[in-house]
C-alpha cells in the first residue's frame, strides 16, 4: 500500500488513538504513517455490533417468555460465550446450560447466584429480578 | 552539593523509558523493552520477523465471537520469546494464581525502575472504546512506573502513554476465558552484547522458520494451504449459513485481518518491511524482490477485504460475489507460496 492511499476514514477508535500502519513512500521504501480508520473495517465492526444487539434482544425476549433464565441474557449482554463465562464462574459449560433453565435457576443458592453476579459485574438482585 | 544538582543526578540515575507506537502490541512491547535495555537497533519489523510472526491458520468447527476462527499471526507470546532467544536475551516470565501476589510482584518491579510487559484482557480496559472491548485476552502493554496509585502505561498501539488504576490493572491482568493472562508479567532479565553477526543469524532463522511453517505445516488448515481452505469454505458459506450470517463471517475475516494491531493486510506489510530491513544486514537484492511479493500479497488481502466489505454492506450478495472473494484468496495463497519458496531457497549465510 502506498502512503497516499492510506485511508483516513472515520472510526470508533478516534477517542483512543490513530493506528500505525506500514506503507510505501515515494521512493518505494517502507515507512509508517498514522490512519484514523478505514470504512471497510468500520462497516464490519458495525455489523458485528448490530448482530450482538439483536442477540441481546432475543435473549431478553427468551427470558420474558420463560424459555431461559437471566443468566442467558447477561451472558449475551456481556458478549460472553460459554467458554468465557465458564472461565469467570468456574462452572462447566454443561452446568451453566442447566442454570439457564428457568426452573433450575429458581432453585440456585445465593452462593451460586453471587458467583454469576460477580462474573456479570451486577448485584444478585439485578440478576434475580431481570424479567426480560 | 547544590539541591538542584542533586535532583538532576537522581533523575539521571533512572534511565528514561521512551514510548514507541507500533502496529502490533507484542512487537511493540518487544521493541520498546529491548531498546530500553540497550538494543537500539531494534525495530518493530525486525522483532516481528526474527520472531517469525507471520502465519495463517483457520481452525475449523471453532467459532469465535460467532464467526470463523482465523489468525494471520503466530501464537501469542512466541514473537517475543523467539526474538529474545535469537539475540541471547534471557526473559523472565511469571504467572500467578493469587491476585495480591501478582500485584505485589508488579509493584516490586516498578519500584526497581525497569519497565515490564504485561499480558491483559481488553474487555475491562477502560481506555479502549466500548465497541472494541471484546473478551480478547492476548493484548500486551508495558508498565513503566506508578504515580499517585496509578500505573503508568505504555500501550504500544497508542500514540501516547496512558494510565490504569490498581483496581483496573488487576481486572485486566486477571481476565478469564481463552488465553487467560493469569497475571502474566515478563521482562528481559539479562541482555548481553549483540553483534551484527548475531542479528544476521536471528534474521536468517526468522525467515527460514516462517517459510517452513507457511509451506510445510501438516494438514490443510494452516500456512499457504490454510488460505485455500478458507477460500473453499467461503464458497460454501452463502448456501450453508444464509446471506446474512455469511456476510457476518466475512466481516469477521476482515476484522482479524485489518483491525488495529495488524499493520494492515493481515501483517503482510509488516513482513515485507522486515525483509526490506533484513537487506540492511544481508546484502542480497533478492530480499527486496521478495519483499515486493509480500507487498503485493498485502495489497491483494486489502482488495479482498474491499470485496468482502461490499458483500456485508449489502450492495452485493450473490454467490458469484463470494466466489470472487474466494478466487482472490486462492491467488494470494499462490503468491505467498512462491514467495516463501524463494525465501527457503535463498542462501543467506
Amino acid at each position: 500500500m502506498k502512503k497516499e492511499e492510506l485511508p483516513q476514514d472515520e472510526s470508533l477508535l478516534a477517542s483512543m488513538t490513530r493506528e500505525l500502519m506500514y506503507v510505501k513512500d515515494k521512493e518505494g521504501k517502507y515507512t509508517t504513517d498514522l490512519s484514523t480508520g478505514w470504512d471497510v473495517k468500520k462497516n464490519a465492526l458495525d455489523n458485528a455490533w448490530d448482530d450482538i444487539r439483536e442477540r441481546i434482544e432475543a435473549a431478553s425476549l427468551a427470558v420474558k417468555n420463560g424459555e431461559k433464565s437471566p443468566i442467558y441474557y447477561f451472558m449475551e449482554l456481556r458478549i460472553m460465550d460459554f467458554q468465557v463465562l465458564s472461565g469467570y464462574t468456574g462452572y462447566w459449560a454443561f452446568t451453566i446450560k442447566r442454570h439457564m433453565k428457568p426452573k433450575v435457576f429458581g432453585s440456585l443458592s445465593e452462593k451460586k447466584l453471587a458467583v454469576y453476579a460477580k462474573a456479570f459485574n451486577i448485584s444478585i438482585e439485578e440478576l434475580k429480578n431481570f424479567k426480560g | 552539593m547544590h539541591f538542584c544538582e542533586f535532583v538532576k543526578n537522581k533523575i539521571k540515575l533512572k534511565k528514561k523509558f521512551k514510548h514507541i507506537q507500533s502496529a502490533h502490541c507484542e512487537n511493540g512491547v518487544a521493541t520498546s523493552l529491548l531498546r530500553y535495555h540497550g538494543l537500539e537497533f531494534m525495530t518493530e519489523p525486525l522483532a516481528f520477523g526474527m520472531g517469525s510472526g507471520i502465519f495463517y491458520l483457520h481452525i475449523p468447527y471453532l467459532s469465535i465471537n460467532n464467526g470463523p476462527a482465523i489468525t494471520y499471526r503466530t501464537m501469542p507470546g512466541w514473537i517475543f520469546s523467539r526474538t529474545c532467544k535469537s539475540l541471547g536475551v534471557k526473559v523472565h516470565r511469571e504467572k500467578f494464581r493469587n491476585e495480591q501476589t501478582a500485584q505485589a510482584f508488579l509493584d516490586q518491579k516498578v519500584k526497581e525502575g525497569a519497565p515490564v510487559g504485561c499480558q491483559v484482557g481488553v474487555f475491562n480496559l477502560p481506555y479502549f472504546p466500548p465497541e472494541y472491548r471484546f473478551h480478547f485476552n492476548a493484548h500486551n502493554l508495558i508498565v513503566y512506573g506508578k504515580e499517585n496509585g496509578n500505573y503508568l502505561i505504555s500501550d504500544p498501539v497508542m500514540e501516547t502513554v496512558t494510565s490504569l488504576s490498581e483496581e483496573d490493572m488487576l481486572k485486566v491482568r486477571f481476565a478469564k476465558g481463552p488465553l487467560a493472562p493469569k497475571g502474566h508479567i515478563y521482562f528481559p532479565e539479562k541482555v548481553g552484547i549483540v553483534t551484527d553477526e548475531i542479528i544476521k543469524k536471528g534474521i536468517i532463522k526468522g525467515i527460514k522458520r516462517s517459510a517452513r511453517d507457511m509451506l510445510y505445516i501438516p494438514g490443510n488448515i494452516g500456512g499457504v494451504t490454510g488460505i485455500k481452505y478458507t477460500a473453499k469454505q467461503i464458497r460454501k458459506w452463502r448456501d450453508k449459513l444464509g446471506p446474512r450470517k455469511a456476510g457476518l463471517y466475512l466481516g469477521q475475516i476482515v476484522r482479524m485481518q485489518e483491525e488495529i494491531g495488524t499493520g494492515g493486510g493481515g501483517f503482510r506489510f509488516l513482513f515485507a518491511a522486515f525483509l526490506e530491513q533484513a537487506h540492511h544486514y544481508i546484502k542480497q537484492d533478492q530480499l527486496l524482490e521478495i519483499s515486493d511479493d509480500f507487498t503485493k500479497a498485502g495489497d491483494l488481502w486489502r482488495a479482498s477485504a474491499v470485496n468482502m466489505g461490499r458483500i456485508y454492506k449489502g450492495r452485493l450478495n450473490e454467490q458469484k460475489d463470494f466466489e470472487e472473494s474466494a478466487d482472490l484468496l486462492m491467488q494470494i495463497s499462490e503468491i505467498e507460496k512462491q514467495a516463501f519458496k524463494k525465501l527457503l531457497k535463498l542462501k543467506l549465510d
